[in-house]
């Protein structure tokens, strides 16, 4: 009843404005850059565009898709997530069911399991990390982004307490069905994991879009620069004034820019929505246990 | 897999024989461990054994195992540098900051959203603010370079409301560190709402129920019911935070700090990668982030241990 008194609705009304207001504060950087990178590069510049393009154009995507360097990083980032993602999947899923089998079952998932955590508790940092690609000869190749984070211990801890939490019974009609583990996995607790599977798919996807350090130390040559790290050295270097003068002509283009960081993020942008309703469900799942 | 190869004579021995199989197989399970430790092992524990560089002089030439000890050397040059200190405080006055306020931030966001009534603006208002987590640092760092320059939005708006002169948000020591801290929260307290949120839909009904027969407001719901019922996982969250408190977030503060602000903005993080990486000195930077993984592990062995003991909290 206490929704229907005078003073809770007032305090409704000025609650759903504020909230209103913080949630669009969430965007609206996002909606600013779009407006300049849409908008001429001379108004752009003397820093006159608000909330709206002023003299409208699409000449700064233009430039941006002529760029070589552009594309080739694109292309890198794409690679590294579809690759990337696929692999961790399969590595972090298979690992994780046979992690989550009772001590009963599988006697050594404890040993296992510390073996995981602990590199979670303690990592030997950048430097060794650092030596060991340049020793192992990965220096430049796709695999250095792709291979030392495959394994990421924490998304198969929400793998596994998810397909603990499915039912017992299931899984006994299957091998009593003549089913191996393999095939129970694949048929039976795959199916019924989607919302936890696509959880770590968004966590891994996003996770490789956005990564940009790795690509900064491991690859040499400008071409094989993910897309992250491509951004990167233009933003952020260009605060640092090390750059040559063609490179400074270039980024004094506020809308070039302001094109290239929108795009950049625009996969993740596309992707959030489908996925969205998955992680919340799959996060608090993966999270409740017995 | 060998009962496939095997022809079976009748029906029911080979369904015996598969089902002891199938649920005696534990080499198949190990098979399936097999990838994921493989890899864990280069690429986690090799680099673990790595950190005897920090008790070396590290020579790329000669190698790790034939470079010279020296003992406790960059330890001990570490702790007598007036700069280590300076950084090793900013790092904790970042990451205990962050920590406060993405714990208060969110709490209250939750209370304010569960008063939502329209499931329709409620999900909007979710969707709209869990987004900017998804967002790299590297495009947010370009979008915070734009809006915080001389020219950028925020200063005209400073300008033209307050009349005031442009604020060097990135260049200036104190304006870096109120920069940092507010984009941290921007950015992460619409994701850290959703485990407050779960808490909250977890609550029982009927208590509200009772509190609405004895004529409590909702203030006094809030206040009575609302707020005690979040107190354990809120507890849970800062507990699990103290393994964090050497972590300023690397990947904000590198993106967006200049020479100009390294007095009050450097963190051990990006030291450890210019004194590593850019200056070469291999085994120091590795002394330094030792140093750091050490405090880190008893911190987290600790809160783990706390979590557990106060709220019964594993982690599997």
């Amino acid at each position: 009843m206490y929704h229907k008194t005078l003073s809770y609705r007032i305090f409704s009304i000025f609650n759903n404005v504020f909230l209103t207001i913080i949630s669009v504060l969430c965007l609206l950087p996002m909606y600013h850059l779009l407006m300049v990178s849409m908008s001429s590069s001379a108004p752009a510049n003397a820093g006159l565009v608000t909330f709206w393009p002023i003299g409208f154009t699409l000449e700064a995507y233009a430039q941006t898709f002529k760029n070589a360097n552009f594309l080739a990083s694109l292309w890198v980032s794409v690679q590294r997530t579809i690759i990337g993602t696929g692999l961790a999947l399969i590595v972090n899923t298979i690992a994780a069911y046979a992690l989550s089998k009772e001590t009963r079952v599988f006697r050594a998932r404890n040993i296992y399991l510390w073996y995981f955590v602990f590199t979670m508790l303690f990592t030997g940092g950048l430097i060794p990390g650092y030596i060991l690609i340049l020793k192992l000869g990965l220096m430049n190749n796709l695999m250095a982004l792709i291979l030392p984070g495959l394994v990421a211990v924490f998304n198969i801890i929400l793998l596994l307490n998810f397909f603990r939490g499915v039912p017992k019974d299931l899984e006994e009609a299957a091998f009593i069905d003549g089913a191996g583990q393999f095939r129970t996995f694949f048929s039976i607790y795959l199916p019924l994991s989607m919302p936890v599977i696509a959880t770590v798919s968004l966590f891994i996807m996003v996770g490789h879009w956005n990564a940009y350090f790795d690509g900064m130390i491991y690859m040499k040559d400008a071409a094989k620069l993910p897309l992250a790290s491509f951004m990167q050295t233009i933003i952020v270097k260009a605060d640092m004034s090390s750059l040559d003068a063609a490179a400074i002509a270039s980024l004094s283009q506020r809308t070039i820019r302001a094109s290239q960081i929108f795009i950049s993020a625009l996969p993740i942008l596309l992707v959030y929505p489908f996925l969205q309703r998955f992680f919340v469900t799959g996060i608090v799942v993966g999270a409740v246990k017995e | 897999m060998e009962a496939k190869t095997v022809q079976p004579v009748n029906l029911e021995t080979s369904r015996t024989i598969k089902r002891k199989k199938s649920y005696k197989q534990p080499w198949v399970l190990h098979l399936m461990v097999l990838p994921a430790a493989i890899l864990v092992f280069i690429f986690s524990y090799i680099p673990m054994s790595g950190i005897i560089m920090a008790f070396k002089d590290y020579k790329p030439a000669l190698g790790i195992m034939d470079s010279p000890w020296v003992g406790l050397k960059h330890f001990r040059y570490m702790f007598e540098n007036d700069y280590f200190m300076q950084i090793a405080w900013n790092t904790l006055f970042f990451a205990c900051s962050k920590m406060v306020m993405n714990l208060i931030v969110p709490f209250l966001f939750a209370l304010l959203l569960n008063e939502v009534r329209k499931m329709a603006l409620k999900r909007t208002i979710q969707t709209l603010v869990y987004l900017p987590h998804f967002l790299s640092w590297v495009t947010l760092s370009g979008i915070l370079i734009d809006m915080l320059a001389q020219t950028g939005i925020i200063n005209q708006l400073i300008s033209n409301v307050f009349g005031i002169k442009p604020i060097f948000f990135l260049g200036d020591g104190a304006w870096f560190r109120f920069t940092i801290i507010f984009s941290d929260v921007w950015k992460e307290f619409g994701f850290n709402t959703i485990i407050f949120l779960a808490a909250l839909s977890g609550i029982n009904p009927s208590l509200y129920e009772a509190a609405e027969v004895d004529g409590a407001t909702r203030w006094k719901q809030t206040m009575h019911i609302t707020i005690p019922s979040l107190i354990p996982i809120a507890i849970v969250i800062a507990t699990l935070a103290l393994g964090n408190v050497l972590n300023a977030n690397f990947d904000q503060i590198f993106n967006l700090y200049s020479p100009l602000v390294y007095q009050q903005g450097d963190i051990i993080d990006t030291f450890v990668y210019r004194e590593g990486l850019l200056s070469g000195q291999f085994s120091f930077a590795t002394a330094v982030s030792l140093i750091k993984s050490v405090i880190s592990l008893i911190l987290i062995v600790i809160s783990y241990r706390l979590a557990y003991k106060f709220a019964g909290y594993r982690i599997f």
